[in-house]
């Protein structure tokens, strides 16, 4: 299985690729420090030489030179490239959040309806009937408020970490049921396998059927489902972040940078603004779709491709 | 297969009286199981019940080995299953030398578990493509609390000499392994807990016919040199033939005739034990006929027709007299109770209400109650 996926040239590079986004993610910090900038500075006030009345930055290219390596945000002056790195970073950070939980919930919720059935299954599975039928994008946007005011008042500065929180939940909420309905069905599969009932026959207790016997069997549709969803999550994420219910000025985020972007000082004057987080984000979107299908591809190789 | 098995001793001794030979180990009686049928919209209700097993009483001894032999579909292996405690009865009782075990919860069962193990029918579903040999095994060891000497891996690998597999194959996957080695692979684990009586649900009829043969005869060994009693559950007579000392013939939930083999494969009584019996193949009839100096004579002919009705609504009185060349009246009417019939030895009893002549020696006229094989040998004449 892991031969195969090496064999895999396009599922090797993609994980390449992946895996240098996570690392951007993880060491911006690092990175920013060593190139010197952070991502609050507002260089419109700290170096005014380099804007114009309206804020725009004086040279071409929306700024860039070898100080700027990714030019100036038009406005507040913030260092793109900067912004880049933590943009990535937080949105890659909630999107994983977003993934563990709903990967958790839908072990537990999928597994346990297809491993008791009977009325458990049956109540658990109208529930992922009931919430697939959700419109989603319309329940993130119109959610997201009413999610963010149960934890601080309106009036208050609402806290990043806050919105943050309210992100993973609203995302989470939605989220696992497709995973928890594979699952389900998955389990319902292996129940009636007989090394099921082999393990019972020895005297097995349910909690270990369920973690020695069924959960070691239920790992592909896991990893391959998982590998779907996370870039399903930071699209969904960015999508909110660019609306404005997401992550706000000035923490940076990936999405909210298209919204900066789409901003009509922006717009006019600095098309290469939009550059660098539209690349960055489909390249990163791609690689991780065409690392899902290598993983699928690696654990089943029945499927064509 | 003919060296011999390395064995070790019987780790306890047989203090126990019911640990004799010929004391009954397991009695079933009026074992009932019904599947509920689930319908209707919106609201699902039960709208009938599948009559899987409906009344059977059967009794095992220590050491015996005990064959269940009936059609596809007459609950064989939901008889099986309620004995290894796999489904919940829904009436009747099982007990396992003199205890009650029917309704026994995981836990009251945990004493005895170990000395009820189960054989499965299709090795490629009975062991976790995800475990390897060694840990399949072991695991029944670990959950029982079995400390033996020497650790798990020495007893796993004695455990896989014994099933005839090489013990250096401790750290492989099922997938690297044939069918017949992954049913010695199940054996091992049914024999790592040291049962007395295992229960195999058709543990060779996936198998291929080349390697039945030596599964079974691995089976007879350890039943044999183990001294472990069997219920050993096969869909047509060939296969329980020179394994069981008894055996009971089921019919549609119902058991219509038990005796012992002899009794069974010689001296039939039951109508349906008779078409049974019939639809062995000759060649491996040999053995115990030309031995007693007779000659082997020519055999008779059944064909039934038709298919075993449905369990859902079984006929009135007799079940199978749907399919039954003497069925009268008084079988749609009464049941006939299971019976020793007059001529025949004790323990040899049959459900049928007229009762076949006890032989197996051919007819003056074929019985062949399918209209298509009538058609079919008549257009051969
Ligand atoms: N879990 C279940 N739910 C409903 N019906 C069942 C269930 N298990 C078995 N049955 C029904 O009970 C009847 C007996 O089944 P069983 O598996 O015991 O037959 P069998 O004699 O073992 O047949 P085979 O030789 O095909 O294994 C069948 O009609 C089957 O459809
Ligand atoms: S009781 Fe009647 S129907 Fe049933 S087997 Fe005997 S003769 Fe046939
Ligand atoms: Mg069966």
């Amino acid at each position: 299985m892991w031969i195969r996926f090496k064999r895999d040239r396009t599922g090797v590079i993609s994980a390449y690729v992946v895996l240098f986004f996570f690392l951007i993610g993880l060491l911006a910090p690092v990175i920013s420090k060593l190139y010197g900038k952070d991502p609050y500075t507002v260089y419109a006030d700290e170096r005014p030489e380099l804007f114009d009345s309206a804020g725009v930055p004086v040279q071409p290219n929306g700024g860039i030179s070898g100080e700027f390596w990714f030019g100036l945000e038009p406005g507040n002056g913030y260092d793109v490239f900067t912004k880049l790195l933590y943009g990535i970073r937080t949105s890659l950070m909630i999107s994983v959040a977003v993934t563990l939980a709903t990967v958790l919930t839908g072990i537990l919720l999928g597994v346990t309806a297809g491993y008791l059935g009977g009325k458990a299954d049956y109540w658990i599975s109208r529930v992922i009937d009931f919430l697939l039928a959700f419109p989603a994008q319309l329940f993130f946007i119109a959610s997201m408020p009413v999610v963010v005011s149960l934890f601080v008042s309106p009036r208050d500065e609402t806290p990043v970490y806050v919105r943050v929180v309210a992100l993973i939940l609203v995302q989470w909420f939605l989220g696992w049921m497709s995973l928890g309905r594979i699952l389900r069905g998955t389990t319902l599969a292996l129940r009636e396998r007989e090394f099921i009932e082999a393990a019972k026959v020895s005297g097995a207790p349910p909690g270990r059927i369920i973690r020695k016997e069924i959960l070691p069997n239920v790992v592909t549709p896991i990893l391959v489902q998982g590998t779907y969803m996370l870039p399903n999550f930071v699209t969904a994420e960015a999508g909110l972040s660019f609306l404005g219910v997401g992550i706000v000025e000035p923490t940076p985020d990936w999405g909210q940078m298209f919204a900066k972007a789409s901003t009509e000082l922006v717009m006019q004057n600095d098309i290469t603004y939009m550059f660098f987080p539209g690349i960055s984000m489909i390249v990163f979107i791609v690689a991780f779709n065409l690392l899902g299908d290598s993983v699928r591809d690696a654990f089943d190789p029945k499927t064509a491709r | 297969m003919t060296e011999d098995l390395v064995l070790p001793a019987p780790r306890e001794a047989a203090t126990d009286a019911t640990d004799a030979p010929g004391e009954p180990l397991l009695v079933v009686e009026k074992l009932v199981k019904h599947f509920p049928v689930k319908g209707g919209f919106p609201i699902r209700r039960t709208v009938g019940q599948v009559q899987a097993v409906d009344g059977i009483d059967l009794t095992v001894h220590v050491g015996e080995s005990f064959g269940l032999v009936g059609e596809s579909g007459c609950g064989k292996s939901t008889t099986g299953r309620l004995i290894t405690k796999l489904l919940e009865p829904t009436g009747g009782s099982i007990s396992y030398r003199g205890k009650d075990i029917t309704h026994a919860t995981r836990r009251q069962l945990a004493p005895i578990r170990s000395e009820i193990q189960m054989i499965f029918q299709d090795p490629y579903s009975s062991l976790n493509p995800r475990q390897t040999v060694g840990k399949i095994i072991s695991g029944p060891m670990e959950i029982n609390g079995l400390e033996p000497e020497g650790g798990h891996e020495k007893r796993v690998r004695e455990l896989l000499e014994i099933v005839g597999l090489n013990p250096e194959h401790y750290n492989r996957f099922p997938h690297e392994f044939s069918g017949g080695q992954r049913q010695r692979i199940g054996v091992a684990r049914a024999l790592a807990l040291e049962p007395k009586l295992i229960v195999a649900d058709e543990p060779v009829s996936a198998l291929d016919v080349s390697i039945q043969a030596q599964v079974v005869n691995l089976l007879q060994k350890v039943q044999q040199e183990l001294g472990i009693a069997f219920l050993f559950i096969a869909h047509d007579l060939a296969v329980v033939r020179h394994f069981s000392q008894r055996v009971a013939v089921m019919y549609l939930g119902k058991v219509i005739e038990v005796g012992d083999r002899d009794s069974i494969y010689t001296r039939p009584r039951h109508p349906y034990t008779h078409a049974l019996l019939s639809a062995v193949p000759e060649v491996n009839v040999g053995g115990e006929d030309t031995e007693d100096g007779e000659d082997v004579p020519q055999r008779e002919r059944i064909r039934l027709a038709g298919d075993v009705p449905s369990p859902i609504s079984p006929p009135s009185g007799c079940r199978f007299r749907t399919r039954c060349w003497k069925a009268q009246d008084k079988c749609a009417a009464e049941e006939p109770p299971l019976i020793q019939i007059s001529g025949n030895h004790a323990g040899h009893l049959t459900a049928c209400h007229f009762p076949e002549e006890p032989t197996i020696e051919a007819r003056d006229e074929d019985i062949v109650l399918d209209p298509a094989l009538v058609a079919l040998e008549e257009s051969d004449d």
